[in-house]
C-alpha cells in the first residue's frame, strides 16, 4: 500500500469544517422553519458562514498537496 | 476460495487518477514532448492549452447570450428576454443591491454580473460532454480572477478613504485600544489584505479540482471494474457508475454555489471597503 500520509491528515482535518458547515446549515434550516419569510435575509448569511468555515478545509487541501 | 481469489486478480493494473491528470499539455502535444519554459522556478507549457480555449469560449457564450437577450428590448418581454432579465436581476438584486446598499451598487453591477456568469459558464464546462474540464481546476486561472477582485476592492477603498484611511479601516478594529491593538493590527492586515484573495482563489479552485477528481475516480473505477474483472465485481462497477451520476448532480449544485459564493464574497469585500468609519 502506498500513498501520502498528508491525505490521511487532511481527512482528519476535514472533521472540524465538516461539523461547522453542518451546524451552520442546521441553524439556517431551524431559522427558516421557524420564520419562513426570513429566508431571503438568512440565505446570504448562511452561505457566507459556510464559505468562511469551508476556507479551513480548503487551506487544508492546499497544504496537503504542498507540504 | 480459488474462484474468489481469481476474481480479485486484475488482468491489468488499475491506475488511480491524480493531480497530474489536470496538467493538460498544449493542444497537439503530449505531456512528454510538449515545449516548456521556466517561470519563477516552475516548468510551464509553451502553447495553447484547453483551459485557454475554454476561457475564450466562455466569454463568447456569455456575450452572445446577453447580446441576444437584450437586443430586442420589449415592454412585455419574450421568453428569451425574460431569461436574460431574470439572470441579470438575480445578480443585480441578490448580490449587488442587498449587500452593497442602494446608494452605490449600480457602479459595481457590470463587474458582478460579468464575474458571476463567467465563473458559472466556466464551471459548467466540467459537465458539458465533449469539454468536461472545469477551467478553474487549474489554480492559475482562479488566482488571476481573485487578483482582479483584490485589485477592485482595494482600489475602491483607497479611492474613497485615501491610502492611510483605507488601511486604518481595514486593520484597526473599532472599540479596541492599547496592547491588544498591537496584536490585532498585524492579524487584521494579514487576514483582510493578504489571506482574502488566496482563500477566494483556493475555494473556487479546490472545489472544482476535488469535484472533478471525484468524477474521474468513479468513472475510471467503474470502467475498470466492468471491463477488466470478472465474477461479482462488475456489479460494483455498475454501482460506481451510478455513484458517478449522483456526483454529477451534486457537482451541478456545487458549481452554481461556488460561482455564487465567489461573487457574494467579492461584493462583501467591496462593501467592506466602501463602509464608513465606525
Amino acid at each position: 500500500m502506498d500513498g501520502s500520509l498528508n491525505m490521511l491528515g487532511y481527512g482528519l482535518a476535514t472533521v472540524g469544517p465538516g461539523l461547522a458547515v453542518g451546524l451552520i446549515f442546521a441553524a439556517y434550516i431551524n431559522g427558516v422553519a421557524r420564520q419562513p419569510e426570513a429566508q431571503g435575509r438568512l440565505q446570504p448569511i448562511a452561505i457566507l458562514g459556510f464559505a468562511l468555515a469551508e476556507a479551513l478545509a480548503i487551506i487544508g487541501i492546499a497544504l496537503a498537496f504542498v507540504l | 476460495m480459488s474462484a474468489i481469489a481469481m476474481n480479485a486478480i486484475p488482468t491489468e493494473e488499475f491506475v488511480p487518477p491524480g493531480p497530474n491528470d489536470f496538467n493538460l499539455p498544449p493542444i497537439g502535444y503530449t505531456q512528454d514532448n510538449a515545449p516548456t519554459f521556466e517561470f519563477l522556478g516552475q516548468t510551464m507549457y509553451w502553447g495553447l492549452t484547453k483551459p485557454m480555449l475554454q476561457l475564450a469560449l466562455s466569454v463568447l457564450v456569455v456575450f452572445v447570450f446577453f447580446y441576444y437577450a437584450s437586443r430586442k428590448r420589449a415592454m412585455v418581454p419574450g421568453q428569451f428576454q425574460f431569461v436574460g432579465e431574470s439572470a441579470y436581476g438575480f445578480v443585480r438584486n441578490g448580490l449587488g443591491r442587498d449587500i452593497l446598499g442602494s446608494r452605490d451598487f449600480m457602479r459595481f453591477v457590470p463587474y458582478l454580473v460579468t464575474l458571476f456568469f463567467f465563473i458559472l459558464v466556466n464551471n459548467y464546462f466540467g459537465l458539458i460532454p465533449g469539454i468536461q474540464f472545469p477551467t478553474f481546476s487549474r489554480a492559475g486561472v482562479a488566482y488571476s480572477l481573485a487578483a482582479l477582485s483584490w485589485i477592485v476592492y482595494n482600489a475602491v477603498g483607497i479611492k474613497k478613504h485615501g491610502f492611510m484611511g483605507y488601511l486604518k479601516l481595514q486593520t484597526v478594529p473599532a472599540g479596541v485600544s492599547g496592547a491588544v491593538l498591537a496584536l490585532l493590527i498585524p492579524l487584521e492586515f494579514f487576514s483582510n489584505i493578504l489571506v482574502r484573495p488566496v482563500t477566494l482563489a483556493l475555494r473556487l479552485f479546490a472545489n472544482m479540482f476535488a469535484g472533478h477528481m471525484l468524477l474521474i475516480l468513479f468513472a475510471l473505477g467503474g470502467e475498470y471494474l466492468l471491463l477488466n474483472t470478472s465474477g461479482i465485481t462488475p456489479i460494483a462497477g455498475v454501482l460506481s457508475i451510478v455513484m458517478f451520476m449522483g456526483i454529477c448532480v451534486l457537482e451541478m449544485l456545487v458549481m452554481a454555489l461556488q460561482a455564487y459564493v465567489f461573487v457574494l464574497l467579492t461584493s462583501m469585500y467591496i462593501a467592506g471597503a466602501l463602509a464608513d468609519e465606525h
